[in-house]
């Protein structure tokens, strides 16, 4: 009698969503956005209220219309867009190189544990080094130019990747390799088919670290020698009092850091499918 | 002779087989001067308390190990590391978790080199056979422990062993399942003729599959007995035959 009422139950809910049931979902996917975005939106009508009726200092947290203002400018009119290049250049090529590099020797160390034990020591010694305490001595060795900024952010972006990647292939289940081994499996296909795979969640990791790392060594840099780029437009508009200058480099700056690491994001997800079927 | 070279293949034959394992600086022997003679295309099984080597025998079949003492031949010719004519069913379903059921059941292939494309078309073949048709493009997260367990036997069956080696390959499923499997792996193993060693624990799983059970003990003094089991097919766990069968085995053990 019971399993009757459940069945026909069943069968009544299978009806196409009435206006009631689509405007539920409307409200839902509110609410959620509201969760999650609320307090960011709180924050911001705080600051543009707050500036302009001088709850805050307008000064030195100019109202948020004035820094849309600016970047606007500084990006359409073209000032900007010079920094932002030399920025992304940088960055970019920095990065490049430190995966470039890193993947490589952290998938070579991973493997043979006799190179990994030797290395692992000066890893971490040079890890611990602060990249900015190195940087006088990049400039010396590499002169003022390009040369020992993307250096400097090339070393400290390095190690993050190094050591996810080399962590990646040593946490790779001991089981799988034996399995391909049982079946016939090369060194190298056991390599190219089942470690390769296994570590790239990790390696997605450190990606996402090094990108972080690579814009904070960035900015650095910028601030301390350079005349371009928008680390040191940060700066330039500071000591100049532009204070609505200085946000939009400071915004334009977080634009970059969130851009990067949704595309590292969408890549993972599209190279990672197996991994979150469950989320 | 030349009959007798033709008809042999999946034969086994164990030469007083030694191995020891050091713990603690101590020698600890497991398997000592064992001899052991499995025909082609049968059913045997090996059962024995913890620690007494069943899963050691198994791995020094397998190549995984090799022998302090003595040699393993297969078709006469002695084993030297893992071999083409076996496959091992392990405890663990052990898929790779990026690849779909399809990619799990035909990597075994495409690893030995065959095409990606030929490889699959009996990857299908074998995923048909062990019921999970619909799961081709499943990944391992979303299946059961008995569905990644078949995909687990799939992939052994399609490198077409002559021998086929589990461990414990029902041990960690829920009563229900491991039934169900039993059924699955008896009629599996009669289908594809081939030879297959089974370590387990389960005694009633031993009777059920096996045509011989060897039975290895835990002090290293009593030497390893081998029983017949001479049951009909497909058998019947509550025959009287069958009840009495596990019975005596069960008192190997001291178990009433």
């Amino acid at each position: 009698m019971t399993f009757q009422t459940i069945d026909t139950s069943l069968g009544g809910s299978v009806e196409a969503p009435s206006g009631a049931a689509l405007l539920r979902r409307g409200v839902d996917g509110t609410r959620v956005a509201l969760r999650r975005y609320g307090l960011l939106a709180g924050f911001l009508v705080f600051w543009q209220v707050g500036s302009s009726l001088g709850w805050i200092n307008p000064t030195v947290f100019p109202p948020l219309d004035k820094i849309l203002a600016a970047t606007w400018t500084g990006v359409v009119g073209g000032a900007l867009l010079d920094d932002i290049a030399i920025s992304l250049q940088r960055s970019g090529l920095a990065f490049a190189a430190a995966v470039g590099l890193g993947i490589p020797l952290g998938l070579f160390m991973g493997q043979i544990r006799a190179v990994e034990q030797a290395l692992d020591p000066i890893l971490q010694f040079f890890r611990q080094t602060s990249a900015l305490a190195l940087y006088p001595v990049f400039i010396l060795l590499l002169g003022l130019g390009e040369a020992s900024k993307v250096f400097v952010i090339f070393w400290a972006t390095l190690f993050p990747i190094l050591l996810a990647t080399i962590g990646g292939v040593m946490e790779v289940d001991r089981k799988l390799i034996e399995m391909a081994a049982t079946f016939g499996a090369s060194r190298a296909t056991i390599f190219r088919r089942v470690v390769l795979p296994a570590s790239v969640p990790s390696i997605f990791v450190g990606l996402r670290l090094s990108a972080t790392t690579a814009l904070l060594l960035l900015i650095a840099a910028e601030m301390i020698g350079a005349n371009r780029g928008l680390g040191f437009q940060v700066m330039n508009a500071q000591y100049n009092f532009q204070i609505p200058q200085m946000f939009a480099a400071i915004l334009l700056l977080a634009a970059l850091g969130l851009t990067a690491n949704a595309l590292l994001v969408t890549l993972q997800r599209r190279l990672c499918r197996w991994a979150d079927l469950s989320h | 002779m030349s009959v007798v070279e033709t008809t042999r293949h999946g034969e086994v034959t164990v030469r007083d087989l030694s191995k020891s394992f050091t713990l603690n600086g101590q020698r600890l022997p497991v398997l000592r001067d064992l001899q052991l003679d499995v025909r082609s295309g049968e059913a045997l099984a090996i059962v024995g308390p913890s620690g007494c080597g069943k899963t050691t025998l198994l791995r020094v079949l397998a190549g995984l190990e090799s022998p302090d003492k003595g040699e393993v031949l297969i078709d006469g010719h002695p084993v030297l590391g893992v071999g083409t004519e076996r496959a091992i069913i392990f405890q663990e379903p052990r898929l790779l978790p990026w690849l779909t059921v399809l990619g799990n059941v035909a990597f075994g292939l495409e690893v030995r080199g065959t095409s990606r494309a030929e490889a699959e078309t009996r990857a299908r073949h074998y995923i048909r056979l062990v019921g999970l048709a619909e799961f081709e493009s499943a990944f391992p997260r979303q299946l059961s422990g008995g569905m990644a367990q078949r995909v687990g036997i799939a992939r052994a069956l399609t490198v077409q062993p002559e021998i086929l080696l589990l461990d414990e390959p029902l041990g960690a499923l829920d009563a229900m399942t491991k039934l169900t499997m039993q059924e699955e792996l008896a009629r599996i193993w009669r289908e594809e003729k081939v030879t297959m060693i089974l370590v387990t624990h389960d005694l009633e799983e031993a009777i059920y599959l096996a045509d011989r059970v060897l039975v290895l003990p835990k002090e290293k003094g009593a030497g390893p007995r081998l029983m017949e089991v001479n049951l009909a097919r497909p058998r019947d766990r509550n025959e009287a035959q069958f009840v009495q069968m596990r019975r005596r085995l069960m008192a190997e053990f001291g178990l009433h």
